[in-house]
């Protein structure tokens, strides 16, 4: 039944075409594109430049991280920065407390930050939609509260200065020699490379159930809360991954630097891209980023740009600028294919 | 008692739409420049504040027709009427920063009396009239949900919107008449409270907003009496904890009793049973 109806939407309009030609040369495209975020640091762009894409880069993965939870799962949270600091803080103190390596580090604050996902997703994910959106911005505010109180290890008001670069076998990784832009370029693809396989997966179907229908869902034998909470997990972890990369790559944080309009930034990106979209994160962020760079002449009022933007996305088109439904005929997989093929 | 004040805002808007109104924090900054405003014309205070009132509500209503409206028409998913919010929030707060520069400007204090002395304890007079200019709104506000015919209304429409307008409830009209109240009870609030505090900057309805939401969810969302007693508990903890935890905890303290009275009591102390738990 699916097949027909699929017959009947597809074949027609710019996205459909698209689709049908990314379908057909998928090898080819996505090997250009591979080579040119390979090959840019080559093409002889300013510092300046680079930091931007490397922070578009960091932008994606938070996107990334925060879409798992509200576009997949639908779940709304206003406190991701929290989980931000968390990883930045924590990747950052290890690496300049004790010397570990940019790896571990990162590790570490990733899973600091999931296991506080765990912490907090255990009791509130049983609350409902609005509910969780609240707590989830008490958890950003006290996060920074922690952060500008706990003086002793976070050096309060005035934040971690000197945080060494990530390095490999004696080999310092920074903005000159390229290395944090490739290593960027590695995160972002585990980033993304793992979205997708969690999306695939069966959990990531019971976390789109979950979104559609979470009666349904029940009855079909998912643990509504068990997945939310795996959700937020998983969501954390990827935030606080970002957040260790992006400590080490400005060299300096504070608690000013993990506030709600970084957490606001997080969402307007899910939804600028498309929520439930892998696609529509690296739009958001290459956007959302750019767009305060390129508008230094509207001054003052980029800012306010950028909230009409938000309500004129909400108003005309909610599911985000890629956040189109796939007009291809559904794929089944390689064996019923082949089955199908032997019958005719 | 100043977060009370805010906090009936959002409960106002969370009782008729079940949306979080995050642009409340910068509508009651709004409210605030506009009688800085007008108390800058020389209208003298009392006709400053009541024209901020009108205007303030007024931005509420213009919210509401312009921005959520709209969603409302197209039945869309919840989430998208509070980025809306978020959004207009940003608008406002970076407009009154253009217009009225973002440095704290001072306000008359226009309420003060001196020290009032009550036998047991020496009160400073802007506090008494905080508290009772409160109440008396607290108490209109009840008058106007519980016995005038557009209560009725707005209480029909809480319930069911689609059957209010069945019954020839304009509900349009109801909504865009508690986004007016939501705006001027702000603007009151803005008033007063940057009287009490005598400056005045467009980033002030930020914390302040997002302190007096944690009263009003831990009053009951929706329960006028429950978001003034919530603004109490919050205003308390707060001087308690900035008294025997140091004063840089105080702003954490609002979101830490959240969170607790989240966990064990979602509807909060006068909340309806309405929230479902999975």
């Amino acid at each position: 039944m699916s097949d027909n109806k699929n017959k009947e939407t597809a074949g027609s309009g710019f996205i459909y075409h698209m689709e049908l030609f990314l379908e057909r040369y998928k090898l080819p495209v996505s090997a250009v594109c591979a080579l040119v975020l390979l090959a840019v640091p080559f093409m002889g762009f300013s510092q300046y430049i680079m930091r931007i894409l490397i922070m578009i880069g960091v932008y994606t993965m938070l996107g990334m991280g925060l879409n798992i939870l509200t576009g997949y799962v639908g779940q709304l949270s206003l406190g991701h920065a929290g989980f931000f600091g968390i990883g930045a803080y924590t990747g950052a103190l290890l690496m300049l407390r004790l010397g570990v390596n940019f790896v571990f580090a990162a590790i570490v604050g990733a899973c600091l930050a999931a296991l506080c996902g765990l912490l907090l997703g255990l009791p509130t994910l049983r609350l409902k939609g609005t509910y969780l959106a609240i707590v989830t911005l008490g958890f950003g505010e006290i996060a920074r509260m922690v952060f500008m109180n706990w003086a002793p290890v976070t050096n309060g008001t005035l934040g971690l200065k000197n945080i060494p670069r990530p390095s490999f076998f004696g080999f310092d990784l920074t903005l000159a020699n390229h290395g944090l832009y490739y290593l960027m370029l590695v995160l972002v693809a585990l980033v993304t490379v793992s979205c997708l396989a969690i999306i695939r997966s069966k959990t990531g179907r019971s976390f789109i159930a979950i979104k559609e229908d979470e009666i349904a869902a029940t009855m079909m034998g998912i643990q509504i809360t068990r997945s939310k909470v795996l959700a937020f997990v998983i969501s954390a972890f990827i935030t606080g991954l970002a957040g260790s990369f992006y400590a080490p790559l400005v060299g300096f944080i504070d608690p000013n630097s993990f506030t709600f309009d970084v957490s606001s930034l997080i969402i307007s990106i899910v939804i600028l891209g498309g929520m439930g979209t892998i696609r529509g994160m690296f739009l958001g962020a290459v956007v959302l980023i750019i767009f305060p760079e390129v508008s230094r002449f509207l001054m003052d009022y980029r800012f306010v740009v950028y909230g009409i933007i938000l309500v004129v996305m909400m108003r005309f088109r909610p599911q985000g600028v890629l956040g189109w439904k796939s007009q291809m005929p559904y794929k089944l997989p390689r064996l019923a294919r082949e089955e199908l093929a032997k019958q005719s | 008692m100043a977060y009370a004040l805010i906090a009936v805002g959002y409960s106002l808007v969370f009782g008729i739409l079940r949306l979080i109104n995050f642009s409340h924090g910068s509508v009651y900054a709004f409210g605030a420049h506009i009688a800085l405003l007008f108390v800058g014309f020389q209208f003298g205070v009392i006709p400053a504040v009541l024209l901020s009132i009108v205007f303030t509500g007024l931005l509420g209503v213009a919210i509401d027709k312009t921005a959520l409206a709209p969603l409302r028409k197209k039945n869309s998913i919840p989430i998208a009427a509070l980025i809306t919010t978020i959004g207009i929030s940003n608008i406002i707060q970076n407009l009154l920063m253009i217009f009225f520069g973002s440095e704290k400007k001072a306000f008359p204090a226009f309420f003060d009396f001196g020290m009032v002395n009550l036998g047991i304890a020496k009160v400073n007079s802007t506090q008494i009239v905080m508290c009772v200019v409160s109440l008396i709104l607290l108490a209109a506000l009840m008058l106007l949900v519980n016995k005038t015919k557009i209560g009725l209304a707005m209480r029909a429409t809480e319930q069911n919107a689609k059957a209010a307008s069945l019954m020839g409830i304009n509900v349009n009209f109801v909504i865009g008449f508690t986004f007016f109240l939501g705006g001027a009870s702000a603007a009151i609030a803005g008033s007063l409270i940057s009287g009490y505090y005598q400056i005045v900057y467009p980033g002030m309805g930020f914390m302040a907003g997002l302190k007096a939401f944690a009263a009003a969810v831990l009053g009951g969302i929706g329960s006028l009496p429950g978001s003034v007693l919530g603004g109490l508990v919050v205003g308390v903890s707060e001087s308690l904890a900035a008294t025997f935890l140091g004063s840089t905890y105080r702003d954490s303290m609002a979101f830490i009793i959240l969170i607790i009275v989240l966990i064990f009591k979602p509807t909060g102390f006068f909340g309806k049973k309405t929230i479902t738990k999975v």
